[in-house]
């Protein structure tokens, strides 16, 4: 017959190893500024067509800190104002903004060829890469995020506007959904929390 | 006799009225910090302005027109629940002794089709258009599409896509 106390003992240890174990798959969770998105929405995933007109997926960036934006480039005011914010933050990251890039993804596809994309991207930021694709292929990403765009009535000359949802994705290196940035936002948060990803290494 | 001291009050607030509505609106009007986000491809491009009114009464902002693009329309950026949107607008009212703002995720005036690339760090010539028909030429600066603001402010980004237009 054991001991009750031996039993105690060996459940201390079970429990004990289980933390540790625990931890090693995930510590100490980041201290984040923004909107913690961390375990909350699925992982980063498309199939899309770059600004240089190669097919490229998701896994093409894991070992990247991502910063997805869903904008168009005919959107004269608000879309450039949040690529010009974008820059000015991977200009405070200094050399580690190397580690992470903005992904802009067209939710004009009519409109916004590889072409125009990568003119429009690298008049931004060096970091940034315009994607494309079929709405298709466009629609099933935005709906992955739970974001939404619609395109307006056209006007008599057949220009139209896009409304478009204004907020910012951050994933880490393996492509986990981290935190929200959103216009009301203060900019120092993001680089913080952007500076956290990029600083973190192995954690999860 | 109290009679006569209100009309008389009364025809000189007429007078003083009838006055101004003679000066133009865009006399009353001073323009600065304006500046164009120039985009690539000749996509179109907001312009931004403030809009300080000198004058007793408000006046309206109801446009603009420039020989440098094919179309000028006033516009009004929103946010509201997570979605950016784009409207186009009749007008914009700019107080009595007050300004108005055309500022980025805000007002702006929407530039289309240039009839020439507009190249940063030239200024492009606009005319405001008041709601009374008279109109104010303004220049405005063509910063790069990266700039947040006109770069006269204090720690305003200057030139920070300097190595891209050069």
């Amino acid at each position: 017959m054991k001991s009750p106390w031996l039993r105690l003992l060996a459940l201390l240890v079970l429990l004990a190893a289980g933390a540790a174990l625990a931890s090693c798959h995930s510590s100490a969770p980041l201290p984040f500024r923004l909107t913690n998105l961390t375990g909350h929405m699925p992982q980063l995933e498309f199939t899309l067509t770059n600004d240089e007109g190669k097919t490229v997926s998701a896994e093409d960036y894991r070992g990247k800190v991502v910063l997805l934006y869903f904008g168009y480039t005919h959107c004269p005011d608000v879309c450039p104002l949040t690529m010009a914010h974008l820059h000015v933050a991977m200009q405070r990251l200094g050399k580690l903004a190397d580690g992470a890039r903005i992904l802009f993804v067209s939710v004009d596809p009519a409109r916004d060829t590889p072409a125009v994309l990568h003119s429009y991207v690298n008049a931004f930021d060096s970091h940034a890469i315009g994607l494309t694709g079929t709405p298709r292929a466009i629609e099933g990403l935005v709906k992955r995020y739970r974001s939404a765009f619609t395109r307006e009535p056209a006007s008599k000359d057949g220009s139209y506007e896009v409304s478009h949802s204004s907020a910012i994705y951050v994933f880490d290196r393996d492509g986990n959904p981290r935190v929200l940035f959103t216009p009301a936002d203060n900019q120092d948060d993001l680089v913080h929390d952007v500076h956290l990803l990029l600083s973190n290494t192995g954690q999860s | 006799m109290k009679h006569t001291l209100v009309l008389t009050l009364l025809a000189a607030l007429a007078l003083a009225t009838s006055g101004h509505a003679a000066a133009a609106a865009a006399d009353h009007v001073h323009a600065t910090h304006a500046w164009i986000r120039v985009l690539p491809d000749a996509l179109p491009a907001g312009a931004y302005v403030t809009l300080e009114n000198n004058d007793n009464q408000p006046v309206t902002l109801i446009g603009a027109s420039s020989k440098a693009y094919a179309q000028v329309m006033l516009h009004h950026s929103s946010t509201t629940g997570g979605v950016s949107r784009m409207a186009m607008v009749d007008s914009l009212s700019v107080p009595a002794h007050g300004d108005a703002k055309l500022a980025p995720a805000g007002y702006h005036l929407m530039l289309t089709q240039p009839k020439t690339p507009v190249e940063p760090g030239t200024t492009v010539r606009l005319l405001l258009k008041f709601s009374d028909g008279s109109s104010l030429p303004t220049d405005f600066v063509a910063r790069p599409a990266n700039a947040l603001d006109d770069g006269t402010a204090a720690g305003a980004s200057t030139g920070h896509a300097d190595h891209r237009s050069h």
